[in-house]
């Protein structure tokens, strides 16, 4: 039976009316006013707003090797609830995600859950140790959609090289997670007055965007694309906003947490505040608000981090890194770009699903005739609070505890299928 | 009376604290110059040092000031390696507290850890150093010498030159200075200043004799050989030439000033042995000091446990 979805106000990439949704099968066959509803179950939308489903090309599932901080199952769950529909992982798994055959296991695992879709990230080095390429064609037939080290950055300029200009060969582009592990030295929090007040250990703005500005020049030289992760520093945005003016091939993406938090949070020495990058001081989260504007930021992701009790509740400097972010990235986003008036939901949606969908040549992103039935049904007036311990992922490590939040997403389908719902 | 049940920091507390806890110092000073080291303030408390790093001054002074005020007194030491490989700080917290401990003096190599121990046990926890974050004892005992030199702490140039970056004692000196409305100085390579530290209340010297002048007190601080070959500053020698501080570079302070130094002190380095030695040095002083300090803060904190019990 065909689906309706009826009486929604759906967001387009360039505005935003009222308009019911007809899905036969897996796709969107029509979009119109008023579709007749006989011979299809409906799902009601009044008062509701029909989102993309988002594309998080950034979060970590953790399997295979670190189930008790996440598995597939677990962070599929996760991401229909925060109405997710495709997942890009991060190979740092155990094995690491370096061959054709871990990356069989993931999509065969994923179909298994059957939730959202979910398309692995292959290392770019053997091992993500930096030294070697990993076996990138392999892994690219059998699909693989870009590369990463993520975690850390490739700090031999010539294997980054390599592994680019190979990379692109097979239409992959590397996901540099930017960091000069030299400059860092052990830092775990941004440098500066916070740090000093913490005693804890800065790291420097430098040490990103030495790595952004690095491989931003090895693309440039290879003309090849590249996409910076995780952006967290306004001089690192500058640096791309200028690449870009030269028609280089470079895109980038952020996280919620450097658009809303400063580090002003790691002063109780919090360890849900621990996040690699570090959240960095109010002129980095302006400059990043301001590139979300102008298109110098093309991607919001979640980076989501999930991790164990144990291995938050240690010591600051012992504490794993990251955040778990997949449930909260749409409410937050919402409620700090558009609810506070910096941006439109049309152009929020080109941030959480059709800008991904065009870095990575996935199907999807977009509510349109033809394409694939991903949609987030969402309740903008329903307001929460947030609260950790409630998630769905095994990872309840959020500094957003206590955040009142605006936009609750009610039912998220994949494919035409309701694969969550509140 | 103290508003909390922990001492971690001079960032938390009050002036009105740091004056009531310098106040029953003072007395406890007294008391014990006097002679008297045997008190029942904490009779049937317990006190437990827990010390993840080497030290025998502030563990010394901790676990007398327990004793001379009555309390039972054990000591646990932990390798800074076990920090990695063996209990979890929070199950070693609930074992103590489970041992019926009433106080924590733990020294940490990591910023936070006695923060963290607190949010875990009922236990007072006094941090005796946790990486480069504070020392909060130690810069109590600093400004109880300052105020009983100079009556008050308010309008005091205090000179701070050395290892900043890496140090607990400058930062909780500058928080607990700066609430008393003294004045801190540092000067340093500027490799071994830590960013921000002028926004947190400190003047950044351009000169060691900027620095150095018209102070009532100038502090060195130990310069570890390891920031050496960490490549902060080329050698030892090279420091002590541009950095340190000698009888020339003294005699720009105050006439009636202090030299203090936490300890233990690179003779020839941070201060010269005729510095250290010298007229204006109270580094000896220090330490009864420190007990003092510490007796004043188990006897506050207790007072607190008591009403709040």
């Amino acid at each position: 039976m065909n689906k309706l979805i009826k009486g929604g106000e759906v967001v387009f990439p360039d505005r935003c009316e009222r308009a019911d949704i007809l899905i036969d099968g897996t796709k969107i066959v029509k979009i119109a006013k008023n579709i007749s509803a006989e011979g299809c179950e409906v799902i009601d939308a009044t008062g509701k707003t029909v989102f993309p489903g988002i594309i998080d090309m950034h979060a970590h599932l953790r399997e295979p090797g670190f189930e008790g901080k996440e598995d597939i199952e677990s962070g599929s769950k996760a991401a229909v609830a925060g109405g997710v529909t495709q997942v890009c992982c991060m190979p740092n798994t155990n094995p690491v995600c370096d061959n054709a055959v871990v990356v069989r296991y993931i999509k065969s695992r994923a179909q298994e859950v059957g939730l959202c879709k979910v398309h692995p990230i292959g290392a770019i080095t053997k091992g993500e140790k930096g030294e070697a390429l990993a076996d990138i064609g392999k892994m690219a037939k059998e699909g693989a959609v870009a590369l990463s080290d993520d975690g850390r950055s490739v700090m031999n300029s010539l294997i980054m090289r390599l592994g680019m200009e190979y990379a692109s060969g097979f239409n992959l582009k590397c996901l540099c997670h930017c960091e000069d592990l030299d400059l860092v030295d052990g830092g775990v929090v941004n440098e500066g007055k916070n740090s000093t007040l913490t005693g804890l250990k800065g790291s420097p703005r430098a040490a990103e965007d030495i790595m952004i500005a690095r491989d931003i020049s090895l693309a440039e030289s290879l003309d090849v694309p590249v996409h910076i992760c995780h952006v967290s520093t306004y001089s690192g945005v500058d640096i791309i906003r200028s690449a870009k003016a030269r028609g280089v091939k470079v895109t980038a993406e952020t996280c919620p947490h450097y658009f809303i938090l400063t580090d002003d949070i790691i002063t109780d020495f919090d360890t849900f505040t621990k996040v690699n990058p570090p959240v960095r001081e109010e002129k980095d989260r302006l400059a990043i608000i301001e590139g979300l504007k102008d298109g110098t930021l093309d991607c919001i992701v979640t980076d989501h981090a999930p991790h164990s009790k144990k291995d938050k509740e240690v010591e600051y400097n012992l504490a794993a890194f990251g955040m778990s972010g997949i449930e909260t990235s749409f409410s937050l986003s919402y409620t700090y770009l558009v609810k506070s008036g910096i941006m439109t939901i049309s152009e929020l949606s080109r941030l959480m699903a059709g800008n991904p969908a065009e870095v990575l040549g996935l199907e999807g992103g977009e509510i349109k005739v033809g394409a694939p039935a991903d949609l987030a049904i969402v309740d903008l007036n329903a307001k929460y609070v947030i609260d950790g311990n409630k998630f769905i992922s095994k990872g309840k490590n959020t500094p957003f505890n206590g955040y009142e939040v605006y936009g609750k997403v009610v039912k998220t389908l994949v494919d035409g299928d309701v694969k969550y719902s509140a | 009376m103290l508003r909390q049940k922990d001492l971690l920091g001079l960032r938390d507390i009050t002036a009105e604290e740091i004056t009531l806890i310098l106040d029953n110092a003072e007395e406890m000073k007294r008391l014990v110059n006097s002679g008297k080291k045997s008190f029942d303030l904490l009779k049937g408390k317990t006190l437990v040092t827990l010390f993840y790093e080497n030290s025998t001054r502030t563990r010394t002074s901790f676990e007398l000031a327990g004793k001379y005020l009555g309390a039972t007194e054990v000591n646990i030491s932990a390798a800074s390696s076990s920090v990695q490989k063996g209990e979890t700080l929070i199950d070693t917290g609930k074992t103590l507290q489970a041992l019926k401990a009433d106080f924590i003096a733990i020294r940490h190599p990591m910023g936070g850890a006695p923060h963290l121990l607190a949010k875990t046990v009922g236990c007072s926890v006094l941090n005796g150093g946790d990486g480069m974050n504070e020392h909060p004892t130690q810069a109590l005992l600093d400004m109880l010498t300052m105020r009983e030199t100079f009556g008050t702490l308010k309008g005091l140039k205090v000179a701070i030159l050395g290892d900043i970056k890496h140090s607990r004692v400058a930062k909780s000196n500058l928080l607990g200075l700066s609430k008393m409305g003294a004045e801190v100085w540092v000067y340093a390579p500027k490799t071994l200043i830590p960013k921000g530290f002028d926004e947190l209340g400190a003047h950044i010297a351009t000169s060691r004799e900027q620095c150095v002048d018209g102070a009532e007190a100038v502090m060195g601080l130990r310069i570890q050989l390891e920031r050496q070959s960490g490549g902060l500053f080329p050698s030892l020698s090279e420091y002590s030439k541009f950095y340190g501080v000698n009888d020339e570079v003294l005699s720009r302070a105050a006439k009636n000033a202090v030299v203090l130094h936490p300890g233990p002190v690179n003779r020839g380095v941070e201060l010269t042995t005729q510095v250290i030695d010298g007229q204006k040095s109270r580094i000896e002083d220090q330490v009864t000091s420190g007990l003092a300090v510490r007796m004043a803060a188990l006897k506050l904190l207790n007072e607190y446990r008591e009403a709040h019990a």
